[in-house]
């Protein structure tokens, strides 16, 4: 056998612990700016998705009232694990709108009648296009529209409890 | 007082440790041909050394447990973690149900390993029998650190509370009392596999011996692990409230790659005893399957990942756990690359014999541990580069997935090979019958149900499995067979009988969300569910509003069903209590959820067809690999004893 190919093992682990030293002191840090914060949203028209409910276009971000903007999938543990604080947050009086990525009319269904329904529209985004040209690259992502179609913050990752008042908060500030 | 005696003992094991790697060591580096009496004397202390630790981690344990059992308020952790009015199951079991006491158990469980070792193994020469002992003292010394400098568990709280935190309501449960110990002992179990290629690779003593020494305390290890990751996942099940058996969270992960290496590990051990082949490779796994145990750890412990286990992390923490981890692993993996080229080439074989079916398991189940490996780690080498992303289920099942059938199949031929070399023919003449059988199934599942193929191809495999498991039985002599055949083949037909409750839940599962009125009937599969109302009630440190669900199937009577929606006063938390109804033919799912408009009640009902058969078939791969151990056990005996 060859003598280097024994080294691969270890060279495989030193790869994979270098990983690990670089993450580890990073804080989570759940504030990366897209490069799209300040900037309009990009223009897209969605279908709907969800039984019952509309379709998603940028029009609906223009009216006046700031909003939020859900990126989900039916497939993704952390969008089930936020659904309570979207709900929260849907009590709180914000306007929730959302896109599903690379999902199906059955997933969906099932995804919100399981954890609750807290959107008033739900897009869908079969091949990850409008999610993309939004700067996000997973899910979920939770985005503020100020009442003229503006980003005024990214939220990546999973909503936890204490980023309800944060959210409620920006909100209100991109009135 | 108890916390001090506790924490003197943890100290005592820690010292306990270095001095058997520091006997060991010192014993080992004479390699003088006849060695002085000095040296056997060092040689032979080890093992009562290494008895002393695990006596002594053990006792440390004990006292924590002590200062639970009676809500010792001033020590931080039970403050934090317990609170005087949970019921003793829970006092109990909330001592691993935290970082510091899950740490203790997982050392205690390594230092009871290598207590083992020193006191039951008996086929291994003494020098590689004290290096083995070195080892697992030098994995265990590390822990120790960690416990004592970055994770101390007796630390006092002065001054002391009135009242603890309380435990997450989501542990409360008699899951937690079973569920991390018995993971922990296969978990940790595997350090003695680690442990045994480290000491083989220090004194060059690869062999059949080497293979038949480990192969007792892999099963062992392995059987545990089976039972921590079946009971795992029923507990997920019916506490979560979400009628998921498996989410590929990093967590559970965690738990299934060393149970892949450690499967991989078994069939190669068992080419190396039998017929002296496979050596590098097996060493290999060896230290793989416990480097899992310990990445795991450290994904978990860390906060690394993004889990929905959450645990108590803390960076500081995670750094100690990977200095470790790099010092244990990287220095085996080192070790491996050095010595291994001096290992002599093993036995040779044809593709299609035993041995090659052993092969190609163990390259299947390799590529699976990989795509779970990488599955797991991707998103944080995403956000290394910047990309924050999640992998979910549908990765892991269409790259896993066809695999895992692949495996199947070569699971159904495996057994049914000669060693050393066969004749392909043959071997389509005997698998003729369970492949008929997966054939049929397939065509009949494929026209009965509308959905993908993975669990038309799984019902398929699954039968065609259970029908070949068995067949190693046939033409042998009942009473004649060797214990560990018996093993093998309940192990096999575990695995098709839950591929087969997985595929059916998939495939199957009727799912119905109602908002019921009092008084309302709903169907969900063959049930018709009569929604009664609902009902407060009281526990011991909860409150729950319970639904009272009438439910009948076709003519038969009709039974009782009663979820819960718990609200916990210490921490305030809410819990589903879904209720289950169990028959031959699969579970009733019921879960009570919120209040909705005009007095309705959401309701989530599932019916799963043989749900409970994924959980029956990790039972009995659980029983077959205690069936093999059993007679490993005993033949190994005879052969002491003759």
């Amino acid at each position: 056998m060859n003598r280097r190919l024994l080294w691969m093992p270890l060279v495989a682990f030193v790869v994979v612990a270098a990983l690990f030293a670089w993450m580890l002191p990073r804080e989570p840090d759940r504030q990366v700016r897209s490069r799209l914060v300040g900037k309009p949203l990009p223009d897209f028209t969605l279908a709907p998705i969800a039984t019952g409910k509309p379709g998603l276009s940028t029009a609906a971000f223009r009216t006046g009232t700031p909003r939020l903007l859900n990126v989900f999938g039916s497939w993704c543990v952390p969008c089930a694990a936020e659904a309570p604080q979207l709900a929260k947050l849907a009590a709180a009086g914000a306007p929730i709108d959302a896109i599903a990525i690379r999902d199906t009319k059955a997933d969906v269904a099932q995804f919100l009648t399981r954890n609750g329904d807290p959107f008033a529209a739900v897009g869908d985004d079969r091949n990850s296009s409008v999610q993309l040209s939004l700067g996000s690259s997973g899910v979920p992502e939770t985005f503020v529209i100020d009442g003229q179609g503006k980003i005024a913050h990214q939220h990546i990752g999973a909503i936890r409890d204490e980023d309800v008042p944060m959210l409620l908060a920006k909100l209100d500030a991109a009135k | 007082m108890i916390a001090e005696v506790g924490l003197a003992a943890l100290w005592l094991a820690a010292a306990m440790a270095l001095l058997q790697l520091a006997m060991a060591a010192i014993a080992l580096s004479s390699r003088a041909p006849e060695p002085p009496q000095i040296v056997r004397d060092l040689l032979s202390a080890v093992r009562p050394v290494a008895v002393a630790q695990a006596v002594l981690a053990a006792g440390s344990f004990a006292a924590l447990i002590a200062l639970f059992a009676r809500t010792d308020l001033s020590v931080l952790l039970v403050a934090e973690n317990s609170h005087s009015a949970k019921p003793m199951l829970y006092k109990v079991a909330a001592t691993w149900g935290n970082h510091e006491g899950s740490m203790l158990l997982w050392v205690t469980v390594l230092a009871l390993a290598g207590g083992g070792i020193a006191l039951f193994e008996r086929m291994l020469a003494v020098r590689t029998h004290a290096a083995t002992l070195a080892a697992q003292g030098a994995i265990a010394a590390g822990f120790y650190a960690f416990l004592l400098f970055a994770s101390n568990p007796f630390a006092r709280l002065s001054p002391s509370p009135s009242e603890g935190l309380g435990l997450n309501p989501l542990l409360q449960d008699p899951g937690l009392a079973f569920h991390p110990p018995t993971l922990y002992l296969g978990y940790v179990g595997l350090s003695v596999a680690f442990s045994f290629a480290v000491g083989a690779l220090v004194t060059r003593d690869v062999g059949r011996d080497f293979a038949r020494a480990m192969r007792p305390w892999v099963l062992g290890a392995w059987v545990f692990l089976t039972i921590g990751i079946t009971a795992g996942s029923y507990w997920a099940y019916y506490e979560l409230g979400w009628g998921g058996w498996w989410f590929w969270d990093p967590v559970e992960n965690a738990s299934l790659m060393p149970w892949l290496a450690a499967t991989a590990l078994l069939h190669s051990v068992t080419v190396l005893a039998t017929r002296d082949g496979l050596r590098a490779w097996t060493v290999m796994l060896s230290v793989v399957a416990f480097s899992m145990s310990m990445v795991g750890t450290f994904l978990v412990r860390s906060g690394i990942l993004t889990s929905v286990h959450a645990f108590a992390v803390d960076p500081t923490r995670g750094g100690f756990i990977l200095a470790l981890l790099i010092l244990y692993i990287g220095g085996a993996l080192a070790l491996f690359a050095f010595r291994v080229g001096t290992v002599r080439q093993g036995a040779l074989f044809e593709p299609v014999s035993r041995e090659g079916g052993l092969v190609l398991n163990n390259l299947l189940l390799s590529v699976i541990l990989g795509i779970v490996l990488i599955g797991t780690l991707y998103p944080l080498l995403a956000e290394a580069f910047g990309v924050q992303l999640s992998v979910g289920p549908p990765f892991f099942n269409r790259a896993a997935g066809p695999i895992a059938l692949v495996l199947v199949g070569a699971m159904a031929v495996g057994p049914l090979l000669r060693w050393r070399r066969d004749d392909g023919v043959a071997v389509l003449r005997r698998v003729a019958v369970p492949g008929g059988v997966a054939l049929a199934v397939l065509v009949a599942a494929r026209l009965g149900t509308d959905g993908g193929w993975l669990p038309v191809l799984g019902l398929a495999f699954a039968a065609g499995l259970a029908i070949a498991s068995v067949l190693p039985l046939v033409g042998r002599k009942p009473w004649r067979t060797p214990l560990a055949i018996y093993g093998m083949v309940v192990a096999h037909l575990g695995i098709a009988v839950s591929l087969a409750g997985m595929a059916s839940e998939s495939a199957f599962t009727a799912e119905r969300l109602v908002a019921a009125a009092p008084g309302e009937s709903h169907t969900v599969g063959p049930f018709a569910v009569r929604f009664d109302g609902i009902k407060p009630v009281v526990g011991d440190n909860w409150s729950a509003v319970q639904g009272k669900l009438t439910v009948t199937r076709g003519t038969g009577r009709p039974f009782v069903l009663r979820p819960e929606q718990r609200f916990f006063a210490n921490p305030p938390t809410e819990t589903s209590e879904a209720a289950l109804a169990t028959f031959w033919d699969g579970q009733l799912y019921a879960v009570l959820g919120r209040d909705d408009v005009g007095g309705r009640r959401q309701l989530r009902l599932w019916w799963k067809p043989f749900v409970s058969l994924i959980w029956a078939g990790g039972g009995l791969i659980a029983i077959g690999g205690l069936l093999a151990l059993v007679g490993r056990v005993r033949r190994r005996r005879r052969q002491v004893a003759a």
